[in-house]
C-alpha cells in the first residue's frame, strides 16, 4: 500500500492563551512508495513523530489529505486505518504477558473480522516466529530486556496483519551493541513481510543503513526525499548536506567571484556563468585530495589513522567549525608542507550553497 | 562501632519508650484483660482466667446491634464509595477545564471535623416538630413522605450513616485513584486505539487492571475503616448510641469502658480483641482474592 | 462533507463532556451543601430559622448574634486554645521522635536492627482500638486525667510515619553521608542540616495528616477528659449538641461549626496542592 500525504498542515493550539500556537508540520507532501522502509528523519522536535500520529489517525490535521492508495483516510479514525504502530516505549501492557500482548488486537475485531480460536493462534505463533520470540511468550515485558520488548512490540503491530506498519523511534531505547542488531532485525523483518513500513528516527545513520527511501525534514517543513545514496550524493540544500553524514560535512564560506568559486581568497572550483554573490562551500571529508599543487591551503593539525582511512584533521580560516576534517584513503601520501597542508576536490563531494537561502547552487 | 550501637539506641530511646507504655504493653495488657474474669476496676482483682468475657460481649444484645450496624455499614459503603469514587475519578480525567477546582472541592470534607459536619447532616435530615428539614422537604417535593432520619426508623437512620460515612471517606478514595489513573501512561490508550480497542475493552483491559493495586489498597483500607467507624455514628445520633440502635463494635468497646455502662475493660478488651480478628480475617481474605485475581490476570511473575 | 463530519464528531465529543461535566458538578453540589447550609443558617436569627416551615436557602437578615452566642455561651474560645495547644505540641513532639527513630533505622547500625525493624512493622497492624483500653487505665493510673500531658502523650508516635520517613532517608544517597563524615559532621548535624532539608517533603507531609489527625480527634479526648476546660473542639462540639444551646438554638450550633470548620478549610485552600500531594503520598485516614 503506498501513503501519500498531500499539502498536511499541523497547527498545535497554544498551551497558555499568551502563546502563539505552534505549526508543528507545515504544508507536507510526500508519497511512500509500497512495500519500501522508509524513514522519516529530522532533528528532535522537527514534527516527525507528528506525521506519524497523523498517519496512524491519532492525529487529525489541520489541513491536507492523507491517502492510503486511492483512498482518503484523513478523517478515518485509527481502529480503521489497518495500521500497526510500534510506540516508541514500546507500550506493552505490563500485566499481560508477550502473548497476551500480542493477542489483543485481535481480540478487537468484531463481527465477520471476529477469529476461531485457532486462527488466533496461528496468528499469534506466525507473528512471534517472525520477530523470534517463542521462548518469551509468557514472559511478562518487565522480565525482558529492551531488544525483546521491541520485538513484542512489532509483534503486536504485525499480528493484525496491517497494511502499513509504523515505528516511532524504534531504536532510541536501546543500547548501542543492541542497536545495531535490532537496526538489522528490522530490515529483515519488514523484507521477509514485504508491508510498508515508516519509522521515525533522529539518527542518520540509522536511517541511511537501513532504509530504502529517506524524507528529511526540518521544524515542519519537508526538506528532501529518495534513497539515502541519492540523497547524501546530491543535496538540495545546506541543512540536508550537514545532517547527513559522519564525519560531518566540511562547510567554509566563501564566494562565487568572476566565474570561480573561493574560499579564502584561491579559487577552488569552476563556477562559469554563475553571478557574482556570497555563498558556502560545503565539502565532503572524502571529498579531499591531498595535493601539493592543490587549490586550498589548510593549517595542519594531525593524522589519525583510522585502518583503511586516515582521517587528516586540519584548520582554515574561512571554516564554520574549528577544525575540519579529511578522509583519505591510506594510499594516497600526506604531503605537509611545514605547518600548512594542501588539498585539491573530488568535484562531485563538493556542493555549494546560496549564502542567504541555503539553496544548492548547481554548478555546469 | 560499639559507641554507634549505643547511640542508635539512644537515637531510638523516644520512640521506643512511647511504643513500649503506649502500645505492646497494652496489647499485653489487653489480652489479659480479656480472658480475666470477674474484674473489678476498683479493686483491681480477678477471680479467675477462662472465656466469659467472650461469651458475655457475644450474647450481649448491645454488642450483637453494634455487630449488625457495623456489618451493614461496610456491606453498603465499601462498595458504594469504591464505585462512586471510580466514576467520578474517571469523570475528573475525562476533562481539563475546571479540573482543579472540581479536585479541590471533592477533597474538602477530607479536612473538616467529622463531628462538626456530622452536626450539619442530622440538621439537614432531621425532622422536628417545627419542620421536616431540608432532605423531607426534597422527599415530598417528588411526592414522597416525610422521614424521620434520625429518630425514626431503623432503616432511615442507617440511610444516614451511610450516606454520611461514604460523603466522609470519598475524598481520600478519589483522590488516590484520580493520581493512580493519571498515573496509566498515554501510550498504552494511544497504542490500544490504533488497534481498535473499544472504550469499553480499553477500561477494562488496560486501565482496570493498571489501577488495581490501589484499587484493592482502598477497598482493604475502605473495609479496616468501616469496621472502626464511631464517630460519625456519634456525630449524627449523639453519644448514647445504644439507645438510638446505631451503637458500633468501636463504639461498644468504649461504652464498656467508660460512659454510663462503663467501667469493664474486660468485655471492652475481649470486644476489641473480637474486632481485631474480624478485620485481620477480611484483610487477610482480600490478600488471598487479590492474588488469586492477579494470578488468574495472567500468569504471574516468571 | 468534511466540515459536516467534523462537526459531527466534535458535538458527540461535546455531548458526553456536557453530562461528565453535569454530573460532577451534581456531586460537587452534594459536598458543598453542607458547608452552604451550616454558613447560611449560621446567619440566621433564631426566631426567624425557628419560624421556617420549610428550611430556607437564603437569609434575609443576616445577624451575627449566633457567633457571639457561641463564643459566650459555650467556652468556644477555651476549646480552640486547647486544640491549638494539643495539635501543636502533639504534631512537634512525634515528628522529632519520628525524625531520631527513622534516622536509626535509615543510616546507624547497631545490633538487631532487623528484628527491631520487624516488631515495628508488625506494630502498625495494632489498630488505636485495641491499645486505647489500658491506654485509659494507664493514663488514669498516672492521674493525667484531664491534663495536657494525658491528651497528648498516646499520640506522639506513629510507626507509620516512622515508616514512611525511613524510607525516604534511604533514597538520600549514601555519599552524602559520607562525605559528610569526612568533613567531620557530627551524626546529630548531619540530621538536621541535610537529612531533614532533603526531606522536607515527606516530612511536611506527616506534619499535615498529623495535623488534620490531631484537629479532628475525639475518642481520645473523650475518654480521658471530663472537664470542660480541657475539651477539645470535638468534644465541645459534642457538649453543644447534646446540652448546650444546641438543642433549642440551631443557627447558634451551627456558627459554632462554621467557626470550627473554618480553620482547616482556610489552611486547605492555601495549601490544597501540597496538601493533597502529602495525602496522596502517604496517606490514610484512622
Amino acid at each position: 500500500m503506498n501513503v501519500t500525504l498531500q499539502n498536511v498542515t499541523k497547527v498545535f493550539p497554544p498551551r497558555l492563551r499568551k502563546e502563539a500556537p505552534v505549526t508543528a508540520v507545515k504544508d507536507f507532501n510526500i508519497e511512500i512508495p509500497d512495500g519500501k522502509l522508509v524513514a522519516l528523519l529530522g532533528p528532535s522536535g522537527c514534527g516527525k513523530s507528528t506525521i506519524l500520529n497523523m498517519i496512524c489517525g491519532l492525529k487529525e490535521p489541520t489541513s491536507g489529505k492523507i491517502f492510503f492508495g486511492d483512498k482518503d483516510v484523513t478523517e478515518l479514525p485509527p481502529e480503521q486505518r489497518g495500521v500497526g504502530m510500534v510506540f516508541q516505549n514500546y507500550a506493552l501492557y505490563p500485566h499481560m504477558t508477550a502473548r497476551k500482548n500480542i493477542e489483543f488486537p485481535l481480540g478487537n475485531l468484531k463481527g465477520d473480522a471476529k477469529l476461531t480460536k485457532e486462527e488466533v493462534e496461528k496468528r499469534v505463533t506466525e507473528a512471534a516466529r517472525i520477530v523470534k520470540i517463542e521462548e518469551l511468550m509468557e514472559r511478562k515485558p518487565g522480565n525482558m530486556s529492551g531488544g525483546q520488548q521491541q520485538r513484542v512490540a512489532i509483534a503486536r503491530a504485525l499480528v493484525k496483519l496491517p497494511g502499513l506498519l509504523l515505528l516511532d523511534e524504534p531504536l532510541s531505547n536501546l543500547d548501542a551493541r543492541l542497536r545495531l542488531e535490532t537496526r538489522e532485525e528490522i530490515r529483515r523483518i519488514q523484507k521477509n513481510t514485504g508491508i510498508t513500513t515508516v519509522f521515525v528516527t533522529h539518527d542518520q545513520e540509522e536511517a541511511m543503513s537501513i532504509s530504502d527511501m529517506i524524507v528529511l525534514m526540518k521544524k515542519g517543513v519537508f526538506q528532501q526525499q529518495g534513497r539515502p545514496q541519492a540523497v547524501y550524493d546530491d543535496p538540495v540544500n545546506l541543512f540536508v548536506a550537514k545532517f547527513l553524514g559522519t564525519p560531518a560535512i566540511n562547510v567554509f564560506r566563501g564566494k562565487i567571484e568572476s566565474g570561480n568559486v573561493t574560499v579564502g581568497g584561491e579559487a577552488i572550483i569552476d563556477a562559469k556563468g554563475q553571478p557574482d554573490r556570497d555563498v558556502f562551500v560545503a565539502i565532503r571529508p572524502e571529498g579531499f585530495v591531498p595535493d601539493e599543487k592543490g587549490s586550498m591551503t589548510c593549517g595542519f593539525g594531525s593524522v589519525d589513522v583510522l585502518g583503511r582511512d586516515y582521517m587528516v584533521v586540519a584548520t582554515h580560516e574561512a571554516a564554520e567549525t574549528p577544525v575540519i576534517r579529511a578522509i583519505i584513503d591510506s594510499d594516497t601520501p600526506v604531503v605537509r608542507n611545514g605547518e600548512k597542508v594542501r588539498f585539491s576536490f573530488k568535484k562531485h563531494k563538493v556542493f555549494v550553497f546560496d549564502a542567504a537561502t541555503e539553496e544548492r547552487i548547481r554548478l555546469d | 562501632m560499639k559507641k554507634n550501637g549505643l547511640k542508635a539506641w539512644l537515637y531510638l530511646l523516644p520512640a521506643l519508650i512511647f511504643l513500649g507504655v503506649f502500645m505492646v504493653y497494652p496489647i499485653i495488657d489487653v489480652v489479659i484483660y480479656s480472658v480475666e474474669q470477674g474484674f473489678s476496676f476498683t479493686s483491681q482483682t480477678a477471680h479467675g482466667i477462662g472465656f466469659y468475657n467472650f461469651r458475655y460481649v457475644l450474647s450481649d444484645p448491645y454488642f450483637i446491634q453494634a455487630l449488625k450496624n457495623t456489618f451493614i455499614l461496610v456491606a453498603v459503603t465499601v462498595p458504594v464509595s469504591t464505585g462512586l469514587a471510580l466514576l467520578i475519578s474517571l469523570g475528573l480525567s475525562s476533562i481539563k477545564r475546571l479540573k482543579e477546582l472540581f479536585q479541590t472541592i471533592y477533597f474538602l470534607p477530607y479536612v473538616t471535623n467529622t463531628l462538626a459536619v456530622g452536626l450539619v447532616f442530622m440538621i439537614l435530615f432531621d425532622k422536628t416538630e417545627y419542620t421536616d428539614g431540608l432532605v423531607n422537604a426534597f422527599i415530598k417535593l417528588f411526592g414522597g413522605g416525610a422521614v424521620d432520619f434520625i429518630d425514626g426508623p431503623y432503616w432511615a437512620k442507617m440511610t444516614v450513616l451511610c450516606l454520611y460515612t461514604v460523603w466522609i471517606v470519598l475524598p481520600f478514595k478519589i483522590l488516590i485513584l484520580t493520581s493512580a489513573l493519571a498515573s496509566v501512561k498515554k501510550d498504552y490508550y494511544n497504542a490500544a486505539r490504533v488497534d481498535g480497542t473499544s472504550k469499553f475493552r480499553m477500561f477494562t483491559h488496560i486501565t482496570l487492571p493498571m489501577i488495581s493495586p490501589m484499587l484493592f489498597y482502598l477497598i482493604i483500607t475502605g473495609f479496616i475503616g468501616a469496621f472502626k467507624a464511631y464517630s460519625d455514628s456519634v456525630a449524627l445520633f449523639g453519644t448514647d448510641l445504644d439507645k438510638a440502635g446505631m451503637n458500633t463494635i468501636v463504639g461498644y468497646v468504649y461504652n464498656m469502658l467508660y460512659g454510663d455502662s462503663g467501667g469493664y475493660p474486660s468485655y471492652a478488651s475481649a470486644a476489641a480483641l473480637i474486632l481485631f480478628a474480624i478485620v485481620l480475617s477480611i484483610t487477610v481474605i482480600n490478600l488471598i482474592v487479590r492474588s488469586r485475581l492477579a494470578f488468574k490476570g495472567g500468569g504471574g511473575n516468571a | 462533507m468534511r466540515d459536516k463530519k467534523d462537526l459531527r464528531k466534535k458535538r458527540n465529543g461535546t455531548g458526553g463532556k456536557v453530562v461528565t461535566y453535569i454530573l460532577l458538578s451534581v456531586w460537587a453540589g452534594i459536598v458543598l451543601l453542607p458547608f452552604y447550609w451550616m454558613i447560611i443558617n449560621s446567619f440566621k436569627p433564631t426566631p426567624e430559622y425557628n419560624a421556617e416551615t420549610t428550611p430556607s436557602f437564603f437569609v434575609y437578615a443576616p445577624t451575627l448574634e449566633n457567633y457571639i452566642k457561641a463564643f459566650t455561651d459555650v467556652p468556644l474560645a477555651r476549646y480552640f486554645l486547647n486544640t491549638i495547644i494539643f495539635t501543636l505540641v502533639t504534631t512537634a513532639l512525634m515528628v522529632i521522635v519520628i525524625i531520631l527513630a527513622a534516622f536509626a533505622f535509615a543510616r546507624l547500625s547497631f545490633r538487631g536492627k532487623n528484628i527491631l525493624f520487624v516488631a515495628f512493622l508488625s506494630l502498625m497492624m495494632i489498630p488505636t482500638e485495641l491499645v486505647i483500653i489500658t491506654n485509659f487505665v494507664t493514663i488514669t493510673d498516672l492521674n493525667l486525667r484531664n491534663t495536657y500531658l494525658g491528651l497528648i502523650l498516646p499520640s506522639v508516635t506513629s510507626v507509620f510515619y516512622i515508616y514512611l520517613l525511613k524510607e525516604n532517608f534511604e533514597m538520600v544517597p549514601d555519599e552524602v553521608y559520607k562525605a559528610a563524615k569526612v568533613d567531620g559532621t557530627s551524626d546529630i548535624k548531619f540530621l538536621f542540616k541535610i537529612m531533614v532539608p532533603m526531606c522536607r517533603p515527606t516530612i511536611v507531609t506527616v506534619i499535615i495528616l498529623k495535623v488534620i489527625e490531631c484537629w479532628n480527634s475525639y475518642v481520645w479526648p473523650r475518654l480521658i477528659t471530663d472537664r470542660q476546660e480541657y475539651y477539645l473542639l470535638s468534644n465541645g462540639i459534642q457538649e453543644i449538641r447534646e446540652s448546650g444551646f444546641g438543642r433549642e438554638n440551631i443557627p447558634a450550633m451551627m456558627a459554632a461549626v462554621v467557626v470550627i470548620s473554618v480553620p482547616l478549610i482556610v489552611l486547605f485552600l492555601i495549601f490544597h496542592r501540597k496538601i493533597m500531594e502529602g495525602v496522596s503520598r502517604g496517606g490514610t485516614k484512622g
